[in-house]
């Protein structure tokens, strides 16, 4: 509505000052002309001569200052027209402005109209519909097909498929139901919950994400902060320039243009809106940079540590080898799963899993179980006793396994762990369990080095096996194995010492002092911990790993189109200053030209927010 | 001190920014403004004894520039 009526001021505007340059043609500087021109100088320039003189009760000079003092010159020395010009073009000019930079704001805008904005909930038996920060803790919220979750909590009734997008960034719906935990931010594709609210409004994860994201827009850039000191004095600087040339040139008109020429408009901006758009594209894909000096450090990273579980790998153990004694795959596998479901081993979990995908769901129960602590454990299934665990195990029964030692090192080498089933005849077969990479941690690891990423390391808590399997199979520069927290941290400063700025990965609250240790932290977001979120300078919201190649690729481009628009500014300031002292450019054509260098400079900055979009089609 | 955040509408010039935070910082019972320029917003710190919202409110508004909203 307020931005209709500013069109149409505009429009006003145009009219009154095309007519006045027809009459001028026609008439010359007739008593009509100069009426004409008065009037649209003074519907242009009220609101601008309000502002200077508004500021300059707190003794500060902005550009206002300086636009209503060439005006007020340009009116004394009786050059109406440029009066009229001017005005009009610093109107119109601002305008536009206002529209662009709005544009490379659209990103985040639009993911902040994601938030949630209504939570329905039942206290004592009845249903009321309420704000989202209306909720308390404790409130059991009910959520239907196509509503947006408005807390994080349990689930005390009903099953759903949950678009978990905005938290994790998959896109496929997930199925959970009474007991598991449910976000805000997130959507009920079908079916019907009622949630336990454990965290409210500015609580919630989606709700700190985008906190963080708006806060991240205003840290400023080095380089913006130098330009914002830089313009402070610059302003009074010009105006203190354009006193002296009319002094020592007694040419009015030449001061007055040199007043509008000054004015920093493109310099100042050029930093701002390269880095909002830059964050702005980042946030849009799962990438949240907290901060401009963040952006133009990401770009500038030459050394990163990744943690290894969790980041690196999925930090959930699967089986990856399988070898069977005298009996088929199959039979191996039943025989362990049905054993296994008697422990609740998170490596027994991997192998119950592999033999479900394989055999079906598994029903019968082991009879007679026992187990021992750090060997395995022994049951009976259809009368017959088998056994399940380490070498220990074997050996406290007086079972040798001369045929699958060597098998069982070659495995533990390759940093998997393994377990022997077997029976009092002798071993049937070995599963090896092992953590597995990310999906794209491979990719990744070629993709940054062909960014010119010098090292790449991992550190870890895990043993030294584990840790060199993982390292070889990525194709790594070097790792650290069994590390303590503080460790991360000594090994980080080592690395800073060899030059470069070192980026820490990882998810952990372990990696907490590190990932503040390191010149930069980055932090895997979805199942990423709290702690490793807030310390974190960037967060890979989705935990896609493959993300980070991208991430860099974006802050360098950002630090980039930074540079292009300062370049830019400078270069037109320079030729406007000379065109202005050779006498070729007048005071309308200055103020236009300075205009369309503005305008330009955030037009650069919006096609930052296309930056990724040709790559992601191509893959 | 008390915190409170307004919401302009589009800065568009970063001359602004030095304007606005400089009358507000000359303002008695303001302790602390920061003008976000990317977001549009005011970050002001205030003695609530000795200055009201809506006396800040208007400052700005004095000063050109419309305050949308504050929390």
């Amino acid at each position: 509505m307020f931005n209709m009526a500013k069109g149409r001021r505009i429009l006003l505007l145009a009219a009154l000052v095309t007519t006045s340059y027809i009459l001028k043609g026609v008439f010359g500087y007739a008593p009509v002309t100069v009426l004409v021109m008065m009037a649209s100088t003074l519907l242009a320039g009220t609101p601008i001569f309000l502002k200077a003189f508004g500021a300059l009760k707190y003794k500060i000079v902005g550009i206002d200052a300086l636009v209503t003092i060439a005006v007020a010159g340009a009116l004394v020395i009786g050059e109406y027209w440029e009066a009229a010009a001017v005005t009009f073009l610093f109107t119109f000019g601002d305008y536009l402005e206002a529209l662009t930079i709005e544009k490379t704001q659209s990103s985040i805008k639009s993911l902040l109209a994601t938030a949630p904005d209504s939570a329905r909930v039942r206290r004592g038996g009845t249903e009321y519909v309420l704000a989202p920060e209306e909720v308390v803790k404790g409130d059991l919220v009910i959520v239907k097909p196509g509503e947006k979750i408005s807390v994080d909590g349990t689930i005390v009734e009903g099953t759903a498929f949950i678009d978990q997008a905005a938290i994790t960034g998959e896109p496929i719906p997930v199925e959970r139901s009474e007991g598991e935990k449910a976000f805000s931010g997130t959507i009920v594709e079908s079916g019907y919950l009622i949630i336990r609210a454990d965290r409210v409004g500015d609580d919630t994860t989606f709700a700190r994400i985008l906190h963080m994201v708006e806060d991240a827009q205003d840290k400023k850039a080095k380089t913006q902060k130098f330009l914002e000191r830089f313009s402070r004095y610059y302003t009074p600087a010009v105006i203190v320039l354009a006193l002296v040339m009319y002094l020592v040139t007694k040419d009015l008109r030449l001061a007055l243009t040199l007043l509008v020429i000054a004015c920093p408009g493109a310099l100042v901006i050029s930093a701002p809106v390269s880095i909002v758009a830059g964050i702005g594209n980042g946030a849009k894909n799962g990438v949240l940079v907290k901060g401009g000096d963040i952006v133009e450090k990401l770009g500038a990273v030459r050394t990163i540590a990744f943690d290894k579980t969790g980041t690196l790998t999925a930090g959930k153990p699967k089986l990856v080898g399988i070898k069977a004694y005298g009996i088929t795959e199959e039979e191996l596998l039943h025989i362990a799963a049905v054993g296994e479901t008697y422990s609740e081993h998170p490596l027994a979990k991997a192998v119950i899993e592999a033999a479900e995908g394989r055999i079906g769901k598994i029903t019968e129960k082991p009879e007679g179980a026992e187990f021992t602590k750090g060997q395995g454990l022994t049951f009976s299934l259809q009368g017959k006793r088998y056994l399940i665990g380490n070498r220990k195990l074997f050996e406290a029964d007086g079972i040798s396994l001369p045929q699958q030692e060597e098998y069982i090192r070659s495995e533990e080498e390759k940093g998997h762990t393994t377990i022997i089933v077997g029976d009092a005849g002798g071993a049937l077969g070995v599963l090896s369990v092992s953590d597995v990479l990310r999906p794209g941690a491979k990719a990744l690891i070629g993709k940054l080095r062909s960014r010119g990423i010098k090292k790449l390391v991992m550190l870890t808590g895990d043993n030294e096996r584990a840790a060199k399997a993982i390292s070889d199979e990525l194709g790594l520069d070097g790792f650290y194995a069994e590390l303590m927290p503080e460790d991360k941290v000594r090994i980080l400063t080592e690395l800073q010492g060899a030059g470069g700025k070192v980026a820490m990965v990882g998810d952990g609250i372990n990696d907490a002092p590190a990932l503040a240790a390191a010149d930069l932290g980055i932090a895997m977001g979805g199942g990423g911990t709290d702690v490793a979120i807030e310390t974190a300078d960037v967060v890979l919201i989705s935990s896609e790993l493959g993300k980070l190649s991208y991430a860099i690729g974006l802050a360098r481009a950002t630090v980039g189109n930074m540079k292009q628009n300062i370049y830019f500014a400078l270069l037109v300031a320079a030729l406007l200053l000379a065109g202005v002292l050779v006498k070729t450019v007048n005071l309308s054509f200055g103020m236009l030209v300075h205009e369309v260098s503005v305008l330009l400079v955030i037009i650069n900055a919006v096609r930052l927010l296309g930056y990724g979009r040709v790559a992601s089609r191509n893959r | 001190m008390i915190n409170k955040t307004y919401q302009l509408e589009t800065v568009s010039c970063p001359s602004c920014i030095a304007k606005i935070e400089g009358m507000l910082r000359r303002t008695p019972g303001i302790g602390e403004a920061e003008v976000l320029f990317n977001t549009s917003r005011v970050k002001v710190a205030f003695d609530e004894n000795l200055i009201d919202s809506e006396a800040i409110k208007n400052s700005i508004a004095k000063l050109g520039y419309k305050v949308l909203g504050e929390k």
